[in-house]
């Protein structure tokens, strides 16, 4: 319970930072470290004590694995979310380019 | 002389990285190719083989590795990796459904064992990794017309 | 199981670092640091696969944070009303853990997961795929339509890398346009 109360703590950090920085390069590093617990959260959950990681070999008779779909499921979600922070940094590289700061509080006008 | 020394990084960047850049290749694409005995897999291995044209474009400036590796042959490489990907699934209707495994299945633990999942492999790390160094030529260029026009 | 706890801490001590330091550049060096300290973790939770990659993506991101976005850092000053919002945002971070606290007494506890689907997987996967790593016979074989939903999703972010940072638009008075042809 600890463990899942420490994987929330960190997405929280991350959270703040989206809410409450100015600048658009830090907002892009909070937004990366909650897709870090989000992953790790994933993970916690299928693991199972004294297991193994599931990858059989010859040799040996295994009996415990650790669980193998969440594995699955985070190796995609790991790469789509470096594509979504290249798209951020490009976004945010275009603003620069036309306002001249990465200060999202002087970035007030929605014309074209 | 003089213009081989105006870009890109020193001397012993350079040096290390004539060394080195073939190994990380090499490794990239063994990790594609055992990904059923050991783990790895496609993702990991087309990230790595796009690590090592972006190792090479760091140390030795851009003209240099865009002609190791120009634009129109990144496009062809990554539309290729999806096709083929797709084309192995549509495949899959000869034996019954959409992604059958319809190659024989070999011996447990060989290099040529598990029906379509190398070749699966191959694609995913051709897609992946074209992609992603696309997406880094494309940033740099951009930051380098900021600095010629300032 | 201290370890575990060890490196949790170390981490979330680099995000507070990397939240509040004013340097842009160890800002990003210090969410590498927790970058690496999850790939530990995630070897000593037994997911070999998931380690190698999140390693090696972690190395792209920090490439291109760093290479794409350093400029010079422009000073800011805390306008009136900072002690307000960040009352209100600790506040409602501190319901968010609370009501959090209440869900988590339904999960089941940690190491023993409920794995009904998955020991279909563990017993027939050698024998229905012929793969003796499970996880790739889960990507490729069992769960095939994820991966093709996830090649879709990686060639249209390249689409849309392509599409925002071409130079298509309207003239200035005498600007001429280069064509950057990608």
């Amino acid at each position: 319970m600890i463990i899942y109360l420490l994987c929330l703590v960190l997405f929280c950090c991350g959270l703040y930072c989206i809410l409450r920085k100015r600048n658009i390069i830090k907002i892009i590093l909070g937004v990366i470290i909650a897709e870090y617990a989000v992953n790790l959260f994933f993970i916690l959950v299928a693991y199972r004590m004294e297991g193994r990681s599931p990858i059989l070999s010859s040799e040996v008779e295994i009996v415990n694995l650790v669980d193998p779909l969440p594995q699955a499921l985070v190796l995609t979600a790991i790469v789509i979310g470096l594509a979504t922070t290249a798209l951020l940094v490009a976004l945010a590289m275009r603003i620069y380019e036309k306002y001249g700061t990465f200060d999202i509080t002087k970035i007030k006008e929605l014309r074209g | 002389m003089s213009k081989e020394h105006d870009k890109g990084m020193s001397l012993i960047v350079k040096v290390i990285t004539r060394l080195t850049v073939g190994l990380i290749l090499l490794y990239g694409i063994y990790i594609v190719l055992h990904g059923h005995v050991s783990p790895g897999g496609g993702f990991a291995g087309g990230v790595i083989i796009a690590l090592s044209f972006v190792h090479l474009m760091l140390a030795y400036g851009k003209d240099v590795a865009l002609k190791k590796l120009p634009k129109t042959a990144m496009s062809f490489f990554e539309g290729m990796g999806a096709i083929l990907f797709l084309s192995i699934a549509l495949l899959g209707f000869t034996g019954g459904y959409f992604f059958l495994n319809f190659i024989s299945k070999g011996e447990p633990f060989r290099l040529f064992s598990a029906g379509i999942i190398p070749l699966c492999n191959i694609a995913i790390s051709l897609k992946v990794g074209a992609g992603l160094f696309a997406i880094f030529v494309v940033l740099v260029l951009l930051k380098f017309e900021w600095e010629k026009k300032e | 199981m201290i370890e575990l706890y060890v490196l949790l801490i170390f981490m979330i001590i680099g995000a507070i670092i990397a939240i509040e330091l004013k340097d842009l550049l160890s800002s990003v060096i210090a969410v590498g640091a927790v970058g690496l300290g999850l790939s530990i973790v995630l070897l000593i939770l037994k997911a070999p696969d998931v380690a190698i990659t999140q390693l090696v993506v972690e190395i792209l991101c920090l490439i291109i944070l760093i290479r794409a976005t350093l400029k010079k850092d422009l000073p800011f000053s805390t306008t009136g009303r900072w002690l307000l919002n960040t009352l209100i945002t600790a506040g409602f971070i501190v319901v968010f853990l609370l009501v959090a606290i209440r869900a988590f007494k339904d999960l089941p506890e940690f190491g023993y997961p409920i794995m009904r689907v998955a020991n279909t997987y563990l017993k027939e996967g050698l024998v229905k795929t012929g793969a003796s790593n499970l996880v790739a016979s889960v990507i490729l074989d069992f769960r095939a339509y994820d991966t093709l939903g996830e090649a879709t999703v990686l060639f249209t972010a390249v689409i849309g890398v392509l599409a925002i940072v071409r130079r298509i638009g309207r003239k200035k008075k005498d600007e001429v346009v280069e064509e950057d042809d990608e």
